[in-house]
């Protein structure tokens, strides 16, 4: 049986801080996640700031090591890997990031990206060659090479510098993207076009995505499965579809509850709060982290952290409204 | 009766140009819009489209280079642009107040709740006796659901929402006619944006304020505004009542626009709009959105759209309406 793309097996990253290093931060819990190679698919991780997504791509981009777990490629843990793997590593699995700003130089013509990458991978001979592949990458991107190639990075939007950052990874024919929080700067009318490219370059050329954002809509419309964070940890997984549509566990449903529909006709409904000793950060954290805020708060829950339960045979939530009866009952 | 269905704030033709080496750069030009009192009303856009220059404009908040070149803003009879020194002082945060955009990074870290608080009433009325200025903040912080004791924290100490909640406090302290919140919840989670807007709406109808919206989210809009005004490139291009826009958006940017949210309710292919905002740097003729519409004939390129009233209530800048 051939290993999936990407596991990541109980990863835990602990940030310590103080001068004694003594105060620490659990950025991420034991948490667990399998992409498949094929087909390729959406993974979607969710969560609020502080939830620890970001941690989490960093860990897979190998910018972070985990403090417990490992993060293995098709099999292989990536930190323990060979040069010459790393360096294919390297290649197969791409990152955009937030700010498709940042990653210019804005004192080079947006060639200057491609052509790094060109020489460094050797992807090219002469130039007649590079430049045939840098237009054939704009191009599966929806951009027309002759309105991109020859430009400062200022002189394009937002939308147009993500999507060449898609074409830039896109040239080293890449199994995975890590894309977080790709659209979050970007204006409603161009965010459309980011997320369709994602969904072509996994539909017509097989690259998985991990998408990680903290907007539901949008991992709605374009994810095949959906983790949702809290704190950490995992609260919910699934079929996007399903953990939208029928959220099972009690934070998911706040969640799904408090995304602004843009229909007048659907508003929102009762009131909400959040207690303000968990606004403030201050609440002890044993047992479930979502205890102080959950309307179905039980006994158990500020004993012991719920493990992933079984919902439907593809959901999982942890909270101990889904235990089976016999281990409720005990 | 006549003096119930007078609007609250009535902005005719305004225009708040920015003066560049290069010529003007037309942020806001030539905007007509009207505020009834207890009214929600939004003002949407994207990035660029002249709406926080707008809020800056009713507050006369417009710095060097940029200048209201035109226009008139009443607020009851009073128009705004005609303020001067002490009478405009008096205007700012008693009869309007403005939550601008990024409110929560503005608040002084190294003053309390209390002090900063208590620094918009005394400079407004005047010194206070401590034991009631003290009674006023605990109810401010009340009204907006802080318990009383955030008065003695500094703002690192609190939440994003919670310090979002402190500015709307800041903005109610003075009872104001008018609240302008401009993109009040656009750095927070949606369970905390949920609440910070909860609260707004809360405060408005125990106050009976108005309140102009202003965000890039049709989202929020949807859930919020009794009508709303869709901007684009320093014009509006569409006002009307906030369940007729969605139902039958008639502008084609706000039908683009609608059609590019993505939503829980539906899967659907999201549509993108091709191309980009125009630069206001010496706008060319025509519509200004006519290079990005798909409906475009020859008159858009030559002769701009005036806002017509096509329905009762509903005004659109569109030739083809």
């Amino acid at each position: 049986m051939t290993p999936p793309l990407l596991e990541i097996r109980s990863a835990t990253k602990i940030f310590a801080s103080g001068i004694t290093r003594r105060r620490t931060t659990v950025a991420l819990d034991d948490f667990s996640l399998t992409i498949p190679g094929e087909p390729a698919t959406i993974t979607t991780l969710a969560g609020e700031s502080g939830s620890g997504k970001t941690t989490l791509a960093n860990l897979v981009l190998g910018f972070l090591q985990p403090t417990r777990g490992q993060i293995l490629y098709k099999g292989r843990d990536i930190a323990r890997m060979s040069r010459q793997e790393w360096l294919t590593y390297r290649r197969e699995v791409q990152a955009i990031f937030q700010d498709p700003y940042e990653v210019y130089n804005p004192i080079y013509k947006v060639d200057h990206i491609f052509r790094v990458i060109i020489n460094k991978f050797q992807l090219a001979r002469g130039q007649a060659e590079t430049q045939e592949l840098m237009e054939s990458s704009l191009r599966v991107v929806g951009l027309e090479p002759g309105e991109i190639l020859g430009k400062y990075p200022h002189q394009l939007s937002g939308g147009q510098r993500q999507r060449v950052m898609l074409a830039r990874a896109f040239l080293l024919k890449p199994r995975l993207i890590v894309a977080d929080e790709p659209i979050s700067m970007l204006d409603a009318s161009l965010r459309a076009m980011v997320l369709d490219t994602m969904m072509k370059l996994k539909q017509e050329f097989g690259i998985a995505f991990l998408y990680i954002t903290h907007d539901l809509s949008t991992a709605y419309q374009i994810s095949d499965h959906l983790f949702i964070l809290y704190r950490g940890s995992i609260a919910e997984h699934g079929p996007a579809t399903v953990v939208i549509k029928v959220p099972k566990h009690p934070y998911t449903q706040l969640l799904v509850q408090s995304i602004p529909i843009p229909n007048p006709q659907r508003r929102w409904k009762g009131v909400i709060n959040i207690p303000v000793e968990t606004e403030l950060g201050s609440t002890a954290v044993v047992g479930c982290k979502f205890a102080d805020r959950c309307p179905y708060v039980m006994e158990r829950c500020r004993q012991a952290a719920p493990p992933l339960m079984a919902v439907d045979t593809e959901q999982q939530a942890a909270c101990y409204l889904y235990a089976p009866q016999q281990a409720a009952a005990l | 009766m006549a003096d119930v269905m007078k609007p609250i704030l009535d902005v005719r033709d305004l225009r708040v140009y920015y003066h560049t080496s290069r010529g003007p750069i037309k942020a806001v030009d030539g905007i007509s819009f009207s505020v009834h009192r207890g009214e929600r009303f939004g003002l949407v856009g994207e990035s660029g489209c002249g709406k926080s220059t707008t809020a800056m404009a009713l507050l006369r908040l417009i710095r060097e280079p940029g200048q209201i070149e035109d226009g008139q803003a009443h607020l009851d009879g009073l128009d705004i642009f005609k303020l001067h020194g002490e009478e405009l002082r008096k205007v700012r945060w008693n009869q309007i107040s403005l939550i601008p955009q990024g409110a929560m990074n503005s608040l002084n870290p190294v003053m309390r709740v209390q002090e900063q608080l208590a620094d918009i009433i005394t400079i407004h009325e005047g010194r206070q006796p401590a034991r009631e200025l003290r009674r006023r903040i605990a109810t401010l912080l009340a009204t907006v659901g802080l318990p009383a004791r955030v008065a003695n924290l500094y703002p690192h100490e609190l939440s994003g929402g919670m310090k979002q909640r402190v500015c709307i406090a800041m903005a109610i302290a003075l009872h104001p006619r008018l609240i302008i919140a401009d993109e009040l919840t656009s750095a927070l989670d949606v369970v905390v944006q949920r609440v910070v807007i909860q609260t707004l709406l809360q405060v408005q109808e125990q106050l009976g304020t108005s309140l102009i919206l202003i965000g890039h989210d049709m989202g929020l809009q949807a859930q919020l505004v009794d009508r709303l005004a869709v901007m684009y490139a320093g014009h509006i291009a569409e006002i009307g009542d906030v369940g007729d826009i969605f139902a039958d958006p008639l502008h084609p940017y706000t039908q683009l626009l609608i059609s590019s949210v993505p939503t829980i309710e539906e899967k659907k292919h999201l549509q993108a709009i091709p191309g980009l905002p125009p630069t206001l740097l010496n706008p060319p003729p025509g519509c200004l959105f006519q290079p990005r519409c798909p409906y475009a004939v020859q008159r858009c390129r030559v002769e701009t759209p005036l806002p017509r009233e096509v329905r009762p209530g509903r005004w659109v800048a569109c030739h083809l309406r």
